[in-house]
């Protein structure tokens, strides 16, 4: 089971990067059509919609790849609640590639 | 160009069906598929394998650690393990030869929830024995074996590897703690071998069921002196045989050169004349099999090529011996490191070596090894080398 889980709120958009867009039919932006109240609700809800995306994030134990960043109104849940941060009604989670590199 | 012979043995090769390019008229292609830290690129030549196209890079930059192209079946199959460095692992296919590639959908390879494990990193990708073309199988970090029976679009975790209660104690090496090796038994369905980095050998008798460690007399020079010989734990970087001789397994070590005779239960040190005995590529003869390849390596704390020369060496008498392959390979001034899937061989009657360095140089001997070529001299830096051939009359 993924971390996170579904719960009442409200609908959020998630911005995905390039390099996740051959998993969504070149949609590099995706609605959620069922409410969240929480980052790990979103992914869920992204996963739903697109596993295969969901995967690009999140490894099979439900981690956040290390060098993958989320962010919701321009702070990285890294620094916040991680998966528990709440999502503000109409909130946008950006999903970036962390600046690491080689 | 000579002809490989097999040579006589203190026991007679079994003989074995023919590769296909061996002697076909029908192969039009020779392919090369070189994985790089930055992608993969596909090279073709006709069989004199004199010039070589290059085509990539495919999935730039994403590291390509594990390569196949299968000829097994009615239709080809060429896989590449990619791995990013944001996004994770991803196992893609092509069923043009490489010229294109599947989109990765959800991720197929991965370990059960209930695991606490989550795939690094695909290391190996191996055929299924002859007679099940839609079997394959995948060494993957950390250390665990897949399984396909469907031609690889589900994959199932061994779970007699997965649970085995010598798991925990497997450490990672420089490179992880990968299962980077796997050996069938071509005659004997229930029989087949790994090796992972550490952990060492482990041999199965029914069917995957279960694994007993097979490490006897290969040594753990990074452990205290009076347990360098332990049951498991070795480094050990590859293993290969050939086919018509399986039970017998050649083993290159983090420290030590070794060949056993009973499918691992007992190995003996075989580092004849060789410059060092550390190193990590090992590449078996395609129709001989008291022919084996290495690339020898100064030390764990300098790994590059011992004196700075690019040496190939060649043992044609299982071990006895080995001689240098240096015929234009550069012999000063090269400190090279040659990993453990950037040696291989094709099928071809006079077998065709190919290997990739750390530095990005990829070297070819259309001559089993008498002399070399430089293909290309500044790809990104190479780890992984494997030989297939393409095409039909």
């Amino acid at each position: 089971m993924r971390k996170g889980g579904n719960g009442g709120g409200s609908l959020i958009t998630v911005e995905l990067p390039n390099a996740l867009c051959s998993y969504t039919e070149q949609n590099p932006s995706l609605v959620l059509d069922e409410p969240c109240k929480t980052v790990g609700d979103a992914l869920a809800a992204l996963g739903r919609k697109s596993p295969g995306a969901l995967d690009r994030i999140m490894d099979e134990r439900g981690d956040v790849r290390r060098h993958v960043n989320l962010f919701v109104n321009g702070e990285n849940v890294r620094f916040l609640d991680g998966l528990s941060t709440a999502v503000p009604n109409g909130a946008t989670i950006f999903v970036l590639a962390a600046v690491s590199g080689g | 160009m000579a002809k490989a012979t097999v040579r006589k043995t203190s026991k007679p090769a079994r003989k074995t069906s023919k590769p296909a390019a061996r002697g076909s008229s029908k192969v039009q292609e020779a392919l090369l598929l070189v994985g790089t830290m930055k992608g993969a690129f596909v090279l073709r030549s006709d069989k004199s394998r004199k010039k070589w196209k290059i085509e990539g890079p495919h999935f730039r930059g994403e590291a390509v650690y594990a390569l196949l192209h299968d000829s097994r079946g009615d239709r080809p199959r060429t896989f590449a393990a990619t791995n990013s460095m944001h996004w994770g692992p991803t196992l893609r296919t092509s069923n043009d030869n490489g010229a294109t590639w599947s989109e990765p959908g959800p991720q197929t390879v991965r370990f059960p929830a209930d695991s606490g494990r989550a795939l690094a990193q695909i290391w190996q990708i191996a055929p299924g024995r002859a007679t099940q073309p839609n079997v394959f199988y995948c060494g993957v970090e950390p250390a665990a074996l897949f399984e396909s029976r469907d031609g690889g679009a589900n994959w199932q975790p061994n779970q007699g590897l997965l649970n085995h209660e010598h798991q925990p104690k497997w450490q990672p090496g420089g490179g992880g703690l990968c299962l980077h090796t796997i050996v069938l038994d071509p005659d004997n369905p229930r029989r087949m071998l790994v090796a992972m980095s550490t952990g060492g050998v482990y041999r199965s008798e029914d069917g995957g069921k279960s694994w007993r460690a097979r490490n006897s007399g290969v040594r753990a020079q990074f452990m205290p002196e009076e347990h360098r010989y332990p049951e498991f734990g070795q480094c050990v970087h590859k293993v290969v045989h050939h086919p018509s001789r399986p039970g017998r397994l050649f083993l290159q070590n983090h420290w030590g050169l070794y060949r056993s005779d009973d499918w691992g239960d007992n190995w003996k040190d075989i580092a004849n004349g060789v410059p060092s005995d550390f190193g990590f590529a090992m590449q078996m003869h395609p129709h001989d099999p008291d022919t084996v390849y290495i690339v020898p390596i100064e030390a764990d704390v300098f790994r590059a090529t011992p004196e700075a020369k690019l040496r190939v060496y060649r043992t044609r008498n299982a071990g006895a011996s080995w001689q240098p392959l240096t015929k234009g390979l550069p012999q000063s001034g090269a400190y090279e490191n040659v990993l453990r899937d950037a040696l291989t061989a094709d099928s071809f009657d006079s077998a065709g070596i190919y290997f990739g360095t750390r530095s990005g140089k990829l070297y070819g001997s259309s001559d089993e090894g008498a002399s070399w070529t430089e293909i290309a001299a500044a790809l990104p830096p190479i780890v992984c080398v494997k030989a297939g051939t393409a095409g039909a009359a």
